[in-house]
């Protein structure tokens, strides 16, 4: 799989005329609509600038890179200026007018800009200071009062602005309108008045306002997180991807003395862009402070004992001995490449069990099949690239800015520049789909495999949104992007890939966790072997079990069982033992299940970063790297393999797959020494040949309905929320969406909802502030794993299930 | 042989009832509507053309060409945006004319959008005149009744509305394309340009922005035609315009005479200098543009004159002013001005203006540094040429034109204030010299 070379199919742009023009003497052709300053890039020559930003549109305000165009009596500004036939272009280094209007911009700048770059956060990457340097006086003539600001203040909770550092240039205002669609800031009052600045009551809470901070030009915003933490030059910078989801953001990761002080948005052209999420740019905290020093081994006090590796070792080793065939391998969604691929064969040829899925969450067989017919082994599919030059794309159970945001982004850019349609299947048109400019196609939970269904014949009982999709889904390279929850939509995923295949269009899964898509292409699914093998297939075994050095009669044959199965296994004594990675309980359907088969089974080895549900129980722990100690690889949603390097380089703490290759050693069926070039050999070696793929699953869709009284949950995870990897972040968490529910008017009515509505199951209940929506009927809809909001944790159910209504008091 | 005055667009100002449908149509209102409807449009685009008439907001634009910019059968809406936002210190000709003669205004919208292919119109009035705000929309509100503005208007199958709106109170949405943001709901703010409003206006769509002044010539042009039209003025400066005359004059006000009239003609219908009073300096079209002195009181007030002579005429909108008055506080107030309306969009407007009042303010108080007028002027240089619009530049205009008269006035301004120099109420009406 790491040797998948990414091939993107058709995203080089269509041809464009090219203009022939000279830039400081020098000739060159560019494409038509080319600006000056782009142009002039080509060949090295930086044109100094503040306001522009090649992902922003022009604006022109700041005036920095005028420049001369031969024939015009004023200088121009590079940034907003067109190439065109012919034009003779001189910039600072060629042409006295440039050099001074930049400088006369310089000083403008710099009269009231506040003398406090020691203490400023962006001094030493500071574009200000740097063309200050190079295009500004040495001394100042300003010798009046300089302008003067309360500062900081609080756009949100997490950035800060201080308003006399401010160059006015918008970026930020313009990054918020234009590539967010949070126009949350905005500049205020005028002339040297000017500044930026909020509504009352409505702080910058956007999902992606971290972007702000990087992409100003001086000192104006910086992250409550990073202030006055360090100065860039004390920095040590290394390129990482991101583990929060499956967009596969390039970051970059700035490291002071053994500890990560900020997360910066990578270029990355094919994937983010320049930006990412503010999750995936604050919430590091959760690896900053390994939690364990060394295994931990439960003593007949019934206590966990710090213990040596070798003492560990020979206790799991003990305590798999007569394991091999009764056991079972829990693994979640942090896992890297791998790391995946190492679990896949120690529960194989270690443990001699198919008894392994990395769905620590609702999942389902149907899903299963699913990931293994269409999704396995199928290499780069869908590309960001493609979704911004598709001519439909349709969402079937996934909110893209929720879930997987730079999805969201690239789909905003296309629907915002080109008009892309977007139509989603879902219960309610979330603010994210409005600022996709897209069309809600009304579903209610468990309905979804019949929209998909009736999209393939054509869209009529969608009415006229829905024709107008289903016809656009026949254009090459439309595309379907289907989320998680269509696992426990019955019907719905086989109901996709028989619309992309009545229609032609290409198909996409997008999980949430950065991991799921590495875990299905090292085969973390019963009857899945890697690269889309199927366990089923003697050839498939072969051509694993070489790639493994092992023998292939020590494999599996027979299907294992899924998480849930593997639950009930484990409750019903089944196992001998369960080892689990990754995996918190409370993202599972039912937890108390789940908890209940760890206290079952004889035998638990928990493989850990920090303590957790599992590890409370766990009979061995044995301590693996955080995000940050290890070197690994993600393979992201369109199945583009996003290498990452290691932050700390000295850490001595093991991987995943290392603590198994010694696990295996002590069984003495060993396995390699499973570093992490080992095992991208093991990759290379194991890539899809073909055989043996799954058939794509027919089930039929069917539907649920509520009662009198009841309501069917609709429910996804807000990006911020209560989720692991994002403990520790309270500023980042201040931003989050609150938790309410959402029902439509009549559903309301007729459960007599006001102000607050309690949704109970014989589980439990949870009291939320209601918000009527438009909406089927008969349906709530609440964040899964929100502040008040945990639906799994509380209900024990899931999207698709059941639950009561009634008038709630408040909470 | 004095140029006689052409009272035209203010024939009627004196009638008690000169703002009403009757007081208008009484002296041949509305006759040109049904002229234009039987019209073809692009005829009367072709018409407009030929009399030359431009802009009179102060860039003059030749209007016929500005409206022949707007492409055809596009498909998109056209919209007609009037822009009677005058805010220019010194400009008192548009609220005057809206007040008294707002139904010229209402006939000529009609006109320009049938021939621009309008069917929305939009009057932008700035928003600190209420009382020109209710006259204008009385009179709309009279067409509508009169069925002048509508549906298939006077069955000619045409239809219109026309929407007076408030500005906010800002200068900059005097400039067409920050109007066009601030009627939109938007920061009044200049917008880039290309694409011009002509074909991504309003809305994005194809938009004629034109002044009051400009408009309200339409009806006339279309009742008398070319020829009427262009014995009026010069070749390139043709029709007549609306003069306000402001300052030290007996008779401040607006006088419309033709272009190419000269400013000692003006100043003498104005009644001459007040008691005691002697010509200084003066302004021909309000404080963007550049000062003159006594030698230039025989120049015909035309575009291609007023730029001979290295100033604009403007909105033709001239202040006098007389020995009284420092030069210095007069730059430094009309300085104060863009500083308060600079909308900060660019950095040489926003940091200029406001780096520039500062010192001026100190040559004002009688402290300021002789080398710092070196700096003023880099700064004026600084911004000319380079600001986002075309307000940066007009900021950057009187400076210099007062350094080219009066340096020694600002000389000393870093021993003596301002107000010792001249006793600040020598210049106003408190001093005894009757205006009258």
């Amino acid at each position: 799989m790491t040797a998948t070379i990414p091939v993107p199919a058709d995203s080089s742009p269509p041809p464009v005329d090219g203009v022939s023009i000279t830039v400081d003497g020098v000739p060159m052709t560019v494409p038509k609509g080319t600006m000056i300053i782009r142009a002039a890039e080509q060949i090295g020559v930086e044109v100094p600038r503040f306001c522009d930003h090649p992902l922003l549109d022009p604006v022109a305000a700041c005036r920095m890179c005028l420049v001369e165009i031969e024939g015009q009596g004023k200088p121009q500004p590079a940034c907003a200026v067109a190439a065109s036939e012919g034009m003779s272009v001189k910039t600072q280094r060629t042409s006295e007018m440039a050099e001074l209007a930049q400088r006369g911009v310089m000083e403008f700048l710099l009269i009231n800009h506040p003398l406090d770059c020691p203490v400023c956060d962006k001094g030493g990457e500071c574009p200000l200071q740097n063309q200050a340097m190079e295009h500004g006086r040495s001394e100042s003539r300003f010798d009046l009062e300089k302008r003067h600001f309360d500062k900081p203040i609080n756009l949100s909770a997490q950035i800060l602005l201080d308003r006399e550092r401010c160059v006015s240039c918008a970026r930020c205002t313009r990054f918020s309108e234009q590539i967010a669609g949070d126009p949350l800031i905005e500049l205020f009052e005028r002339g040297s008045k000017q500044q930026v600045g909020i509504a009352e009551d409505r702080p910058f809470d956007s999902y992606f306002s971290g972007n702000t901070v990087q992409v100003c030009p001086v000192g104006a915003l910086t992250s409550s997180q990073y202030r006055f933490r360090s100065r860039p030059f004390d920095l040590v910078s290394v390129p990482t991807v991101c583990e929060h989801c499956s967009s596969g953001c390039g970051l970059r990761t700035d490291v002071r003395r053994s500890t990560v002080l900020r997360r910066l948005a990578w270029d990355t052209p094919e994937v983010n862009e320049e930006w990412n999420c503010d999750k995936g740019r604050f919430a590091f905290a959760h690896a900053a402070t390994p939690e364990f020093d060394t295994p931990l081994v439960r003593g007949d006090d019934g206590i966990l004992h710090a213990a040596t590796w070798p003492e560990a070792l020979e206790r799991v080793a003990e305590g798999l001995a007569d394991a091999r065939g009764r056991s079972a391998v829990l693994t979640g969604g942090r896992l890297t490449l791998e790391d995946s691929l190492a679990y896949s064969k120690f529960a194989r040829a270690v443990l001699g069990t198919d008894d392994v899925d990395f769905r620590a969450r609702p999942h389902s067989t149907e899903e299963a099949d699913f990931l293994a017919s269409v999704v396995a082994g199928s290499g780069l599919g869908v590309t960001y690239d493609q979704l911004e030059n598709a001519p439909v794309v349709v969402l079937a159970g996934l909110d893209p800015e929720e879930e997987s945001p730079i999805v969201f982004l690239r789909l905003r850019k296309a629907a915002r520049k080109r008009q892309l349609p977007i139509a989603s299947i879902a219960a309610w048109a979330t603010p994210g789909l409005g600022k996709m400019f897209g069309t809600l196609l009304p579903t209610a939970p468990g309905a979804e495999g019949e929209a998909l269904s009736a999209l393939a014949r054509g869209g009529d009982t969608l009415g006229s949104d829905g024709r107008r999709i289903a016809a656009l889904l026949n254009e090459p390279g439309a595309v379907i992007l289907v989320g998680e929850r269509l696992a426990t939509c019955t019907g719905a995923l086989s109901a996709a890939a028989a619309l992309a295949h009545t229609t032609g269009a290409r198909l996409a899964w997008i999980p949430r966790r950065a991991g799921e898509r590495g875990a299905v292409e090292a085969g973390l699914l019963p009857g899945l072997l890697p690269g889309g093998r199927s366990l089923a297939d003697a050839q498939s075994r072969a051509e694993v079990a070489a790639a493994w050095g092992v023998s292939v009669d020590d494999l599996p044959t027979k299907v294992g069982r899924e998480v849930d199965a593997i639950v009930e296994a484990a409750r019903a004594g089944a196992y001998n033992a369960l080892v689990v990675a990754g995996v918190d309980p409370f993202d599972t359907r039912r937890p108390d299940d789940v908890i209940a088969a760890l206290e079952a089974v004889p035998f638990l080895v928990s493989i850990e970063v920090r303590p957790s549900a599992v590890t409370e129980f766990a009979d061995v722990v044995l301590p693996v790297s955080t995000i940050t100690q290890r070197a690994g690889t993600f393979v992201d949603w369109e199945g583009r393999t996003r290498v990452f390097g290691q932050v700390f380089r000295t850490s001595l703490a093991l991987t995943d797959a290392r603590v198994l290759a010694m696990i295996a050693d002590e069984l003495d069926r060993p396995v390699g020494r499973q570093d992490v070039a080992g095992m991208r050999k093991e990759a290379a070696a194991l890539a899809p040949s073909g055989s043996g793929r799954r058939e794509v699953p027919s089930v039929a869709a069917s539907s649920v309905s509520a009662s009198s009284g009841q309501a069917v949950v609709s429910t996804w995870h807000h990006l911020l929320d209560e989720g692991t990897l994002q403990r520790g972040d309270d500023d980042l968490a201040a931003t989050a969406r609150t938790a309410v529910a959402r029902v439509s008017a009549a559903t309301a009515r007729a459960a007599g909802l006001t102000d607050f509505v309690t949704l109970s199951t014989d589980a439990g209940s949870l009291d939320l502030p209601v918000v009527v929506t438009d909406m089927p009927d008969g349906v709530v809809w609440l964040p899964t794993n929100s502040h008040n909001s945990n639906v799994r944790r509380v209900l024990g159910v899931d999207h698709g299930a059941i639950v009561s209504l009634a008038s709630g008091g408040g909470a | 042989m004095a140029t006689p005055l052409t009272p035209i667009l203010t024939a009627h100002w004196d009638d008690p009832d000169s703002f009403t449908i009757d007081g208008y149509s009484r002296h041949g209102g509305y006759d040109a509507l049904p002229k234009a409807l039987a019209m073809e449009p692009d005829a009367v685009i072709g018409l407009v053309k030929d009399t030359g008439l431009r802009g009179r907001g102060g860039a003059g634009f030749p209007t016929g060409l500005k409206w022949s910019f707007v492409p055809q059968n596009d498909g998109k809406p056209h919209y007609l945006v009037v822009n009677a936002d005058e805010s220019e210190p010194g400009a008192c000709k548009d609220m005057p004319l809206l007040m008294a003669n707002p139904h010229a205004l209402v006939e000529g919208i009609i006109i320009t959008c049938y021939a621009i292919r309008a069917r929305h119109a939009f009057i932008y009035v700035r928003g600190e005149v209420p009382h020109a705000i209710r006259r204008v929309a009385a009179a709309v509100r009279e067409a509508y009744q009169a069925g002048h503005i509508g549906t298939n208007i006077h069955g000619s199958g045409f239809d219109l509305d026309v929407v007076v709106h408030s500005g906010a109170g800002a200068y900059i949405c005097g400039e067409e394309t920050a109007l066009l943001d601030s009627l939109e709901g938007r920061r009044g703010q200049p917008r880039l340009k290309p694409p011009f409003p002509a074909v991504a206006g309003l809305y994005a769509s194809p938009t004629v922005v034109n002044n009051v002044e400009t408009i309200s010539n339409i009806p006339y042009i279309i009742r008398n035609g070319v020829d009427w039209f262009r014995q009026f003025g010069t070749e390139k400066s043709p029709g007549f315009k609306l003069f306000s005359v402001s300052g030290h004059v007996r008779s401040p006000g607006v006088y419309e005479a033709p272009l190419g009239i000269t400013m000692r003609e003006l100043i003498d219908y104005a009644g001459g200098m007040r008691e005691g009073s002697e010509l200084k300096f003066w302004v021909p079209g309000g404080s963007s543009v550049p000062m003159l002195t006594a030698e230039h009181l025989d120049l015909p007030m035309t575009y291609e004159a007023m730029a001979e002579a290295g100033t604009m005429l403007g909105t033709a909108t001239p202040m006098v002013f007389d020995q009284t008055v420092s030069v210095v506080k007069t730059v430094t107030r009309w300085l104060e001005f863009y500083k308060h309306e600079s909308c900060g969009k660019c950095t040489p407007c926003r940091e200029g203006t406001s780096w520039m009042t500062g010192l001026l303010e100190t040559f004002e108080a009688g402290h300021g540094q002789e080398s710092d007028l070196q700096i003023i002027d880099d700064i004026c240089h600084q911004i000319a040429g380079r600001s986002f619009c075309a307000l940066g530049d007009a900021a950057a205009t009187p400076f210099p034109g007062a350094m080219k008269y009066f340096r020694d006035e600002f000389v000393a301004g870093t021993h003596t204030s301002a107000d010792d120099a001249f006793n600040p109420v020598a210049s106003t009406v408190l001093a005894g010299a009757s205006t009258r």
